[in-house]
């Protein structure tokens, strides 16, 4: 790799955002829907490592199920949109997510004293197929509820996760977090989602 | 007064207040009462939200004929719509009939607007378009009376659209006085003077309005609030090296080179830029990190060369905090609205703003621009409000400890020569002083002591100034 992504982000440009726009358009067909009971068992599995290691709150151990060059990415809106032209919740690359990370272990982010806790519950895998055998999008429904600071409240809707292949090990390049409250106003989405 | 009179009159006052301001506002301190007390809260969203120019929208939301969108002035719920003929209108949107609101979509286009529950419906207008089995009616629905409510004064500066509900609020343009220059200024700095919205980061927090408006010209919080920013921005800056983002608030910021300034009406002005380097490429090279931020600056800079520096400053944060009263705010690149949902309930929405070339000014460049304009706008409302708004929060309830009163803001208060005024006789303070609170206190004062005479109109064609 020329450049390292958690310093710099040469990645982000034109052609990846492009390239993820068309990912996230038309790609939950009937027909692309793999039955393969293996893969999907694969899928489900490295979904519910991802909510183990973030209610452990491992987000450093969270992080290494992802490529180097990944985004973390909450829309705004309820059709994903295009995040060149629109503001979204999140849209994070690796360095930001990094950043994100850096502070949620900062003693004083005052939004996370005290530290929120999580459960998470995550279902409805589909895996389909992208015409790339190394490549698959996978949706799943959660429910995250968050406890902090006396308060408990919930994030839910579905992930849409692109994984890829790679050295041995299915790897997370982009997750799409959909809300379904993603245009309203939400107090404190300081934790992953 | 006969009884079709009754439906032009002023609206008397449902509320008369039971606290003397006197006894809650002074120089240097307020009563936690102002945060804390429901009564209050009602007296406010009349006085204030209704009794001066509110923000509503953004006519960049509205951008054809029929288009509207939903919000709010105070507590009630507004359309604000371009109609048939293109006019700007604020219609409240309740049935004339029985009440229920005639809209239920946040935006969208639409000539007419049926209500759900009767089916009675309205061009948008505000004039009704007809009832259904009119033969059930002894009247004929031609009497003004029957069209949907509308706020009678709706003005735009620069696209902004401000709406009152006082016939004696001087117009739009002398309210905001001298906030106007900071504002020019602020949309000068893009091609064409003009922006246009481009959705938003939603937040709330539980506490009350004016604590966000107590803090929006505030440079006293900055290291101590957002501490975890400053450091997570500064993580790769190495000694020797230039300091990003908010960093020059750190040391002395008392003595920084830069000020706050009160203007009338209860509107200030955080001025950063004297702290920065402006010349072209300055604001730029203080951006934190941001996804995208090497390959478009690679990209303009291959592009444009000497030119590439003003370029990238379109989009860095413009160094500024530009607050005019009661619910709109100016900072970065944002256009900061909030809006009261109950007195513990608070939404700020932070639009996000985009750059529009239609002379092609950045040479081909815009669409790089607003690429990294939506990243780098992402980047405080989840790195820095947050532990803003968590403050507000737990001053609401800090505040549950009645018997502790007073909530001081005397700040810089009683130093010979440390606040000024500008030759216009705007005051100008250090950045860190409260000077900006104490006088809003004072316009706040002012608004709740009296009871102004709000209407709404009927009539579509009524035109005030």
């Amino acid at each position: 790799m020329q450049h390292d992504p958690s310093r710099t982000s040469y990645y982000v440009g034109d052609d990846f955002y492009q390239s993820l726009v068309d990912s996230y358009s038309d790609w939950q067909t009937d027909d692309s829907e793999i039955t393969d009971p293996e893969l999907r068992d694969i899928c489900r599995r490295l979904l519910e490592k991802e909510a183990r290691l973030l209610e452990q709150n491992r987000l450093d151990d969270w992080l290494t199920l992802y490529v180097p060059e990944c985004v973390y990415w909450v829309p705004a809106t309820p059709h994903g949109g295009d995040p060149r032209t629109e503001i979204a919740v999140c849209f994070d690359d690796r360095r930001r997510v990094e950043d994100r990370i850096f502070r949620l272990k900062n003693e004083f982010a005052w939004s996370q004293q005290p530290q929120s806790r999580t459960a998470r519950l995550v279902s409805n895998v589909s895996a389909f197929a992208t015409g790339d055998d190394n490549i698959l999008m996978v949706r799943s429904t959660f429910l995250t509820t968050e406890f902090q600071a006396g308060d408990k409240r919930t994030y839910t809707g579905w992930y849409g996760h692109k994984f890829e292949f790679q050295e041995g090990d299915w790897k997370i390049i982009v997750k799409q977090v959909n809300l379904i409250d993603c245009d309203q106003n939400l107090r404190n989405l300081s934790i992953i989602l | 007064m006969t009884p079709d009179d009754s439906f032009n009159r002023g609206i008397p006052a449902p509320f008369s207040s039971r606290f003397d301001f006197n006894d809650l506002i002074f120089e240097d301190r307020v009563h936690q009462s102002i945060y804390t007390d429901e009564a209050i809260f009602r007296e406010e969203m009349r006085k204030i939200f209704g009794g001066v120019w509110v923000y509503l929208a953004h006519e960049s939301q509205i951008p054809e004929k029929n288009d509207y969108v939903a919000s709010k002035l105070g507590l009630r719920p507004i359309i604000v719509v371009r109609d048939l003929t293109g006019r700007i209108r604020a219609l409240y949107n309740r049935c004339t009939h029985r009440g229920a609101t005639v809209c239920r979509h946040t935006q969208g286009n639409a000539k007419s607007f049926a209500c759900p529950y009767h089916g009675w419906s309205y061009f948008n207008s505000g004039k009704i378009s007809g009832v259904p089995w009119p033969d059930g009616y002894a009247d004929d629905f031609s009497d003004p009376k029957y069209n949907l409510a509308q706020v009678p004064r709706v003005q735009s500066y620069r696209g902004f659209i401000f709406g009152t509900l006082n016939p004696d609020m001087p117009p739009l343009e002398e309210y905001l006085g001298g906030v106007k220059a900071p504002l020019d200024d602020w949309l000068d700095r893009h091609p064409g003077g003009t922006l246009s919205f481009c959705d938003a980061n939603r937040l709330k927090f539980n506490g009350n309005w004016k604590l966000l408006y107590d803090n929006s010209a505030d440079g006293y919080h900055v290291i101590f609030s957002h501490r975890s920013l400053l450091a997570m921005e500064n993580r790769f800056v190495e000694k020797g090296d230039e300091d990003k983002g908010m960093a020059y608030y750190k040391s002395s910021p008392d003595n920084a080179p830069f000020y706050v300034k009160v203007f009338e009406n209860g509107h200030h002005y955080k001025d950063k830029r004297p702290a920065v380097d402006t010349s072209p490429g300055g604001l730029w090279s203080i951006e934190g990190p941001h996804p995208g931020m090497e390959h478009y600056e690679e990209m303009i800079r291959e592009k444009l060369g000497d030119k590439a520096g003003a370029v990238l400053d379109l989009a860095s944060s413009e160094p500024v905090n530009i607050n005019i009263f009661p619910n709109l705010h100016i900072l970065g690149n944002h256009v900061q609205v909030s809006q009261p949902i109950s007195l513990t309930e608070t939404d700020t929405t932070w639009w996000g703003t985009a750059v529009i070339d239609e002379n092609d000014d950045l040479h081909g460049c815009v669409d790089a621009v607003n690429a990294l304009r939506m990243r780098t706008q992402e980047s405080f409302p989840n790195f820095g409000e947050l532990d803003d708004l968590i403050n507000f929060e737990q001053i609401q309830t800090g505040l549950a400890g009645v018997e502790d009163e007073w909530v001081y803001m005397h700040r810089g208060l009683g130093i010979p020569d440390r606040i000024k005024r500008d030759t216009d006789g705007y005051l100008i303070g250090p950045p860190t002083d409260e000077v900006f609170l104490r006088e809003t206190m004072q316009v706040y004062k002012n608004l709740m002591m009296n009871d102004p005479n709000l209407i709404i109109e009927r009539d579509i064609d009524a035109v005030f100034d």
